[in-house]
Protein backbone atom coordinates (compact mmCIF):
# COMPACT_ATOMS: atom_id res chain seq x y z
CA UNK A 1 0.00 0.00 0.00
CA UNK A 2 2.64 2.38 1.25
CA UNK A 3 4.51 1.54 -2.23
CA UNK A 4 1.44 1.80 -4.14
CA UNK A 5 0.99 5.73 -2.85
CA UNK A 6 4.50 6.52 -2.78
CA UNK A 7 4.14 5.55 -6.78
CA UNK A 8 0.80 7.14 -7.16
CA UNK A 9 2.90 10.49 -5.89
CA UNK A 10 5.63 9.85 -8.28
CA UNK A 11 3.22 9.13 -11.28
CA UNK A 12 1.60 12.67 -10.15
CA UNK A 13 4.66 14.57 -10.11
CA UNK A 14 5.06 14.03 -13.54
CA UNK A 15 1.84 15.84 -14.33
CA UNK A 16 4.10 19.02 -12.95
CA UNK A 17 4.44 20.71 -15.96
CA UNK A 18 6.69 24.06 -16.52
CA UNK A 19 5.00 26.65 -18.53
CA UNK A 20 7.44 27.70 -20.85
CA UNK A 21 8.13 31.72 -21.37
CA UNK A 22 6.03 31.50 -24.78
CA UNK A 23 2.92 29.75 -23.52
CA UNK A 24 2.13 32.66 -20.99
CA UNK A 25 -0.20 33.94 -23.17
CA UNK A 26 -3.94 32.55 -21.39
CA UNK A 27 -1.71 33.26 -18.19
CA UNK A 28 -1.31 36.94 -19.18
CA UNK A 29 -4.76 37.88 -19.89
CA UNK A 30 -6.93 40.41 -17.42
CA UNK A 31 -8.79 37.51 -16.01
CA UNK A 32 -6.39 34.83 -15.03
CA UNK A 33 -4.87 37.89 -12.95
CA UNK A 34 -5.05 37.58 -8.79
CA UNK A 35 -6.18 41.43 -9.07
CA UNK A 36 -7.90 42.84 -12.11
CA UNK A 37 -7.62 46.62 -10.94
CA UNK A 38 -3.68 47.29 -9.70
CA UNK A 39 -4.37 50.70 -7.94
CA UNK A 40 -7.56 49.40 -6.48
CA UNK A 41 -5.40 45.97 -5.02
CA UNK A 42 -3.44 48.61 -3.50
CA UNK A 43 -5.71 51.29 -2.27
CA UNK A 44 -7.04 48.12 -0.67
CA UNK A 45 -3.73 46.92 1.13
CA UNK A 46 -2.77 50.60 2.12
CA UNK A 47 -6.30 50.50 4.10
CA UNK A 48 -5.37 46.91 4.98
CA UNK A 49 -2.14 47.36 6.43
CA UNK A 50 -3.51 50.48 8.11
CA UNK A 51 -6.53 49.00 9.99
CA UNK A 52 -4.72 46.15 11.01
CA UNK A 53 -1.97 48.36 12.66
CA UNK A 54 0.58 46.12 10.57
CA UNK A 55 2.54 46.22 8.10
CA UNK A 56 5.31 43.89 5.72
CA UNK A 57 4.78 41.42 4.03
CA UNK A 58 3.00 43.45 1.16
CA UNK A 59 5.78 46.05 0.42
CA UNK A 60 3.96 48.59 1.71
CA UNK A 61 5.63 50.75 4.66
CA UNK A 62 4.22 52.30 8.36
CA UNK A 63 1.16 51.27 10.10
CA UNK A 64 -1.87 52.84 11.82
CA UNK A 65 -2.72 56.14 10.60
CA UNK A 66 -2.89 55.11 6.64
CA UNK A 67 -1.38 57.90 5.48
CA UNK A 68 1.77 56.64 4.20
CA UNK B 1 9.85 10.84 -11.31
CA UNK B 2 13.24 11.10 -12.09
CA UNK B 3 13.17 10.25 -15.73
CA UNK B 4 10.50 13.30 -16.04
CA UNK B 5 12.72 15.42 -13.90
CA UNK B 6 15.93 14.15 -16.59
CA UNK B 7 13.97 14.78 -19.39
CA UNK B 8 12.58 18.07 -18.53
CA UNK B 9 16.59 19.14 -17.68
CA UNK B 10 17.01 17.63 -21.33
CA UNK B 11 14.76 19.91 -23.14
CA UNK B 12 16.00 22.45 -21.43
CA UNK B 13 19.74 21.89 -22.29
CA UNK B 14 18.54 22.36 -26.00
CA UNK B 15 18.61 25.43 -27.78
CA UNK B 16 20.53 28.40 -30.17
CA UNK B 17 24.12 28.70 -29.26
CA UNK B 18 26.60 31.72 -30.28
CA UNK B 19 28.70 30.54 -32.85
CA UNK B 20 26.70 27.71 -34.14
CA UNK B 21 24.53 27.50 -37.24
CA UNK B 22 20.90 28.21 -35.95
CA UNK B 23 17.88 25.66 -35.37
CA UNK B 24 15.89 25.39 -39.13
CA UNK B 25 12.95 27.47 -38.98
CA UNK B 26 9.74 26.34 -42.05
CA UNK B 27 6.63 28.38 -41.14
CA UNK B 28 3.78 29.66 -42.83
CA UNK B 29 3.54 33.68 -42.97
CA UNK B 30 0.53 34.88 -41.08
CA UNK B 31 -0.47 37.30 -43.94
CA UNK B 32 -1.15 33.89 -45.96
CA UNK B 33 1.56 33.98 -48.68
CA UNK B 34 2.76 31.07 -48.04
CA UNK B 35 5.93 29.11 -45.80
CA UNK B 36 9.06 30.88 -45.23
CA UNK B 37 12.37 28.81 -44.05
CA UNK B 38 15.37 30.50 -42.29
CA UNK B 39 17.40 28.97 -44.96
CA UNK B 40 15.96 30.48 -47.56
CA UNK B 41 17.11 33.86 -46.29
CA UNK B 42 20.98 32.50 -46.13
CA UNK B 43 23.08 35.00 -47.41
CA UNK B 44 21.19 38.03 -45.52
CA UNK B 45 21.63 39.16 -41.94
CA UNK B 46 18.60 37.97 -40.04
CA UNK B 47 17.24 39.13 -36.51
CA UNK B 48 14.67 36.29 -35.87
CA UNK B 49 12.37 37.49 -33.32
CA UNK B 50 10.46 35.53 -31.21
CA UNK B 51 6.86 37.74 -30.00
CA UNK B 52 3.46 37.36 -28.71
CA UNK B 53 0.57 40.16 -28.15
CA UNK B 54 0.72 39.72 -24.74
CA UNK B 55 4.48 40.94 -24.55
CA UNK B 56 4.80 44.62 -23.63
CA UNK B 57 8.19 44.70 -24.59
CA UNK B 58 7.67 43.09 -28.03
CA UNK B 59 5.63 46.08 -28.74
CA UNK B 60 8.28 48.73 -28.04
CA UNK B 61 10.39 45.77 -30.50
CA UNK B 62 8.00 46.36 -33.57
CA UNK B 63 8.31 50.09 -34.71
CA UNK B 64 12.31 50.14 -34.10
CA UNK B 65 12.44 46.58 -36.07
CA UNK B 66 10.32 48.28 -38.93
CA UNK B 67 12.99 51.19 -39.27
CA UNK B 68 16.08 49.15 -39.34
CA UNK B 69 14.34 46.89 -41.62
CA UNK B 70 13.13 50.27 -43.79
CA UNK B 71 17.19 51.13 -43.62
CA UNK B 72 19.21 48.18 -43.68
CA UNK B 73 17.38 45.99 -46.04
CA UNK B 74 18.27 46.71 -48.96
CA UNK B 75 22.06 46.28 -47.51
CA UNK B 76 20.71 42.94 -47.38
CA UNK B 77 19.26 42.61 -43.51
CA UNK B 78 15.67 40.87 -42.73
CA UNK B 79 13.57 40.51 -39.86
CA UNK B 80 12.08 37.48 -39.59
CA UNK B 81 9.10 37.59 -36.49
CA UNK B 82 7.93 34.54 -35.25
CA UNK B 83 4.67 34.62 -33.57
CA UNK B 84 4.18 32.27 -30.63
CA UNK B 85 0.55 33.05 -29.72
CA UNK B 86 -1.93 30.50 -28.60
CA UNK B 87 -4.66 32.33 -30.28
CA UNK B 88 -4.01 33.26 -33.71
CA UNK B 89 -6.62 36.21 -33.54
CA UNK B 90 -4.55 37.37 -30.45
CA UNK B 91 -1.52 38.10 -33.10
CA UNK B 92 -3.73 39.57 -35.99
CA UNK B 93 -5.30 42.20 -33.32
CA UNK B 94 -1.33 43.09 -32.20
CA UNK B 95 -0.89 43.30 -36.16
CA UNK B 96 -3.69 45.64 -37.10
CA UNK B 97 -2.62 47.91 -34.23
CA UNK B 98 1.41 47.36 -34.26
CA UNK B 99 1.84 46.78 -38.25
CA UNK B 100 4.44 45.50 -39.44
CA UNK B 101 5.76 45.36 -43.04
CA UNK B 102 8.27 42.91 -42.50
CA UNK B 103 8.36 38.81 -42.36
CA UNK B 104 5.73 37.71 -39.74
CA UNK B 105 5.42 33.80 -39.57
CA UNK B 106 3.33 32.08 -36.88
CA UNK B 107 4.27 29.00 -34.77
CA UNK B 108 1.25 28.06 -32.56
CA UNK B 109 2.87 24.78 -31.48
CA UNK B 110 5.40 25.88 -29.80
CA UNK B 111 8.20 23.89 -31.72
CA UNK B 112 10.48 26.99 -33.19
CA UNK B 113 10.97 28.30 -29.62
CA UNK B 114 11.59 24.95 -27.62
CA UNK B 115 14.25 24.40 -30.79
CA UNK B 116 16.03 28.01 -30.50
CA UNK B 117 15.62 27.83 -26.32
CA UNK B 118 14.00 30.80 -25.56
CA UNK B 119 14.28 31.72 -22.16
CA UNK B 120 11.95 34.63 -22.40
CA UNK B 121 9.83 37.17 -24.43
CA UNK B 122 10.83 38.51 -26.91
CA UNK B 123 14.24 37.11 -27.80
CA UNK B 124 15.55 38.13 -30.97
CA UNK B 125 18.59 35.94 -32.81
CA UNK B 126 20.82 37.96 -34.86
CA UNK B 127 22.20 35.07 -37.46
CA UNK B 128 24.74 35.98 -40.06
CA UNK B 129 25.25 35.21 -42.92
CA UNK B 130 26.47 32.19 -42.81
CA UNK B 131 23.72 31.11 -41.08
CA UNK B 132 25.32 31.17 -37.25
CA UNK B 133 23.83 32.95 -34.38
CA UNK B 134 26.04 35.92 -33.34
CA UNK B 135 23.81 37.58 -30.88
CA UNK B 136 21.10 36.58 -28.39
CA UNK B 137 19.01 39.13 -27.07
CA UNK B 138 16.33 38.67 -24.74
CA UNK B 139 13.83 41.71 -23.59
CA UNK B 140 13.58 44.73 -25.41
CA UNK B 141 14.04 48.74 -24.65
CA UNK B 142 13.86 51.68 -26.77
CA UNK B 143 17.31 52.02 -25.79
CA UNK B 144 18.58 49.20 -27.68
CA UNK B 145 17.86 49.85 -31.02
CA UNK B 146 21.69 51.89 -31.58
CA UNK B 147 23.65 48.76 -30.19
CA UNK B 148 21.47 46.30 -32.32
CA UNK B 149 21.76 48.83 -35.61
CA UNK B 150 25.57 48.33 -34.92
CA UNK B 151 25.47 45.41 -34.68
CA UNK B 152 23.25 44.68 -38.24
CA UNK B 153 26.00 46.65 -39.74
CA UNK B 154 29.10 45.18 -38.40
CA UNK B 155 27.48 41.97 -39.54
CA UNK B 156 26.56 43.50 -42.93
CA UNK B 157 30.10 44.52 -43.27
CA UNK B 158 31.47 40.91 -42.60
Amino acid sequence: MKYLTGLLLAVALCGCETVQPWERGILAKDEMQWQTNAMEAQLRNQIYTSKEASSGGAGAAGGGCGCN
Amino acid sequence: MGLCLCLSGWVHAQGAVVGEVAPAVRLPQLSGAGEVSLESLRGKVVYVDFWASWCGPCRVSFPILEKLQGELGPDGFEVLAINVDEVEADARQFLSDTPATYLVVRDGEGATPAAFGVMGMPTGYLIDRQGVVRIIHQGFRRSNEQALHNSIVELLGE
